[in-house]
């Protein structure tokens, strides 16, 4: 029942030494000392060849399992650079990277989800890429959707080159939706609901019109945008989440499980989200680009033309059907030791054609727009509703506390939707504590206006 | 004059006896220690991280804003829902392992000692996987067992209400054989004159436990009593793999708190104050236990 620190590797003197089993360190410590310490380190690490340069890329999720088959082609064009591939969890994503950058042990390059941005440059962990892109012949900002390339900007200065463009739609089947008598999509909140309304009669009481996770906070948020809230107000210095326009598009989100339509379940609730799909328990899902391809795979044959996407609905129509703004960057730490190894990494993964290969392994949607006129791409007919909903996205703040701001939004939301705490009442307390995390924030901000002042 | 040089010499003598664990305990303890209370009275959070500037002296706000903090209580009282559930639960199943396994006309005693105790020894994680699917709603061995009773499925780790016994149960199932072990070797350390000698005046065997095994069991039951009780207050894997806390905060226990406050959003001013508080619970429960014990040898 101790807490585990993620495992990092070790550093002495600038050089990086492998991995070093955590445990066992311990308990030798414990019997040599400290004047043992420096044995120890030195017994279990290996310092890397010479001539070489061994580059270290933290990727996460499918993209971790699936950049590495892209690897070996990078390291033919590049000889003298290895590339190791580290694997981690979307979950333990955020605490791994914030532990490594406390103990000096960052990679040489990652994939950061892009609402991470301003937290790791208000911790001075990322390198400035405007030099770099300068000189570059592979990336230039203009061959990227502006949404996704702004979120990578904190204060004027670019961090992070978009690596993928990660927004929701709706998945959703056909073929139940028709048979509740909708042959389109909906694309207001209102038919939306009538839409909802009618697939719960005909599927009955162990099947739900959508699947909306409890635990996250994408659907709520988006939710909350399209109905006109700014989330965070003056700034980024206050919550919005007590405001008449989250407040009304909570209302909208709580009422789908009030009234049935949504089974209150957490997406660790259903253990396999491609089979309860395919067996008709909820006929929408509100999801991202990396689906398209797993929804394809795991799928059946016989199901694939009875399942589509479509841009989210909006509360008056199309043109406010907003989605967010997300996706994963690629960004150089300011500790690596090899940025100039490493951006020819990121270059390499930015390439049109690599761009492509990516999606086709992960399904994941390129950022550059120029790998969008490729004709796999194009002739995806499921990728299409991604492409309409891109020319409509907009990022959430860009705040370093964004992130426990949506954690926190989750349980607040949770409250309500669980605990059958009123709507206005959880997103009063929401805002409370908002506002309370943000206190940092507007202390700091304001230090810095009062330097800047003569 | 020669007394006081040669009792200058020994206390010398202890000290350096002493001093290579004195200097392990002060540098690995009482150092983070202090630190810690330190930090607990800052605002150090990522900012400070950055900047060491950015870190304000608070005070003792942390504290009195972890007073108000609706979070901390849940965290408290779901603390204190475990340990005290889960601790006499462990205790009781493992004394009655433990005498089921010693008795004498037990077979294959090696085979249900190892059993029991592998549970202990195996992955938290592995664990976690296998119980997610027992307890699984729909899929469930446990609600299918229940269902040929008749009984409703119960959304066990999906449910406020039944998550935490569910918690309380996999975790008695998973640590009671190392207890069960202790008590193993308390049981066999009884001499089997006292038996003996109560057979002979006709004490039932109930009677027996009770007036020999129980009393000559004394300090293995303060021991486990204390140890089981400041490993549960500690509280933190077996929902950080379940439950992740959840549903509804039911399962967030205080050090699964602090976990998250310091390391996933790096606010480590208000997670030391967290870890302190901890610390007085956990020093004044075992202040209370010894006192109830008087028997603690």
């Amino acid at each position: 029942m101790q807490v585990k620190h993620p495992r990092q590797s070790v550093m002495i003197r600038g050089k990086r030494f492998r991995h070093c089993d955590g445990s066992s360190l311990r308990s030798s410590v414990a019997i040599c000392g400290s004047i043992g310490l420096l044995a120890i380190y030195a017994a279990c690490g290996r310092a890397e060849g010479a001539g070489e340069v061994t580059l270290r890329f933290w990727a996460m999720g499918a993209e971790g399992e699936q950049v590495a088959k892209l690897v070996p082609q990078f390291e033919r064009e590049n000889p003298g650079i290895r590339v190791r591939v580290q694997q981690i969890p979307w979950t333990a994503a955020h605490e791994k990277l914030l532990t490594a950058h406390v103990g000096k042990s960052t990679p040489d390059v990652a994939q950061l989800g892009n609402t991470w941005i301003p937290e790791f440059e208000a911790l001075g962990a990322l390198r400035s890429l405007g030099a770099l892109i300068a000189q570059s012949t592979i990336v230039r900002p203009e061959g990227f959707f502006p949404g996704i390339w702004a979120t990578n900007i904190v204060d004027d200065t670019v961090y992070g080159i978009p690596w993928y463009v990660d927004t929701r739609v709706l998945f959703y089947r056909k073929d139940l939706l028709a048979r509740a008598g909708w042959r389109e999509m909906p694309t207001t909140w209102a038919d939306w609901r009538r839409a909802m309304e009618d697939i719960k009669r005909t599927v009955g009481n162990d099947r739900w019109a959508i699947f909306l996770p409890t635990n996250e906070w994408a659907q709520p948020a988006i939710l909350g945008m399209q109905a006109g809230s700014p989330l965070l107000k003056d700034g980024g210095r206050w919550g919005a989440f007590s405001d008449p326009e989250f407040l009304r598009a909570f209302e909208f989100y709580l009422g789908l499980y009030r009234d049935g339509l949504a089974p209150v379940y957490g997406n660790t609730d259903i253990a396999n989200v491609f089979q309860e799909f395919e067996r008709g328990l909820f006929v929408f899902y509100i999801t991202g680009p990396w689906n398209i391809g797993e929804f394809g795979r795991r799928l059946p044959a016989e199901l694939q033309d009875d399942w589509a996407t479509a841009p989210l609905p909006g509360p008056t129509g199309p043109a406010s059907g907003l989605s967010t703004a997300g996706g994963s960057s690629l960004v150089l730490f300011e500790e690596s030791e090899h940025p100039a190894e490493a951006w020819e990494l990121i270059e390499f993964l930015s390439r049109p054609d690599i761009q492509v290969r990516f999606y086709q392994e992960t399904g994941d949607l390129p950022a550059r727009v120029e790998s969008w006129q490729d004709t796999v791409l194009s002739r995806n007919d499921k990728a299409l509703a991604f492409r309409q909903q891109l020319e409509r996205v907009k990022p959430v703040p860009l705040v370093p506390e964004i992130e426990l701001i949506m954690a926190k939004l989750i349980d607040y939301s949770e409250q309500s939707i669980r605990g059958g705490v009123p709507p206005a009442e959880a997103m009063r307390r929401l805002d409370d504590e908002v506002n309370h995390i943000l206190e940092k924030r507007r202390w700091i901000l304001e230090r810095r206006m009062a330097r800047a002042a003569p | 004059m020669r007394a006081e040089t040669i009792e200058r010499q020994v206390a010398r003598a202890a000290w350096l006896f002493l001093a290579p664990a004195l200097l392990l305990i002060g540098l690995f303890f009482f150092l983070p220690a202090a630190a810690a209370l330190v930090l607990s009275l800052t605002d150090f959070d990522i900012y400070a991280l950055a900047d060491i500037g950015n870190a304000r002296v608070v005070g003792a706000s942390n504290y009195a804003r972890l007073i108000d903090h609706p979070l901390f209580w849940t965290a408290l009282k779901n603390t204190f829902y475990f340990a005290l559930g889960c601790g006499p639960l462990t205790v009781l199943v493992a004394l009655v392992a433990a005498l089921l396994v010693n008795a004498p006309l037990t077979r294959s005693r090696t085979f249900f000692r190892t059993a029991y105790f592998v549970p202990f020894v195996t992955t938290l994680v592995a664990v976690a996987i296998v119980w997610r699917y027992l307890y699984h709603k729909n899929y469930g061995l446990l609600n299918y067992t229940l269902g040929a009773f008749g009984i409703e499925p119960v959304d066990w780790l999906g449910d406020p209400t039944w998550a935490m016994p569910a918690i309380i149960l996999m975790a008695v199932w998973k640590n009671f054989g190392y207890y069960m072990l202790i008590f193993i070797a308390g049981l066999q350390a009884i001499p089997r004159e006292l038996y003996e000698a109560a057979e002979l005046d006709g004490a039932s065997a109930w009677r027996r436990f009770l007036h020999v095994t129980l009393p000559q069991l004394g300090p293995s039951l303060v021991f486990v009593g204390v140890v089981v009780m400041i490993g549960y207050f500690q509280l933190f894997a077996e929902p950080y793999v379940m439950t992740q806390g959840g549903p509804l905060k039911s399962t967030t226990s205080l050090v699964l708190l602090m976990y998250e406050e310091g390391f996933r959003w790096w606010r480590m001013g208000f997670a030391a104050a967290i870890a302190f508080v901890l610390f007085v619970i956990i020093l004044i429960w075992t202040l209370i236990q010894r006192r109830l014990e008087p028997k603690a040898a």
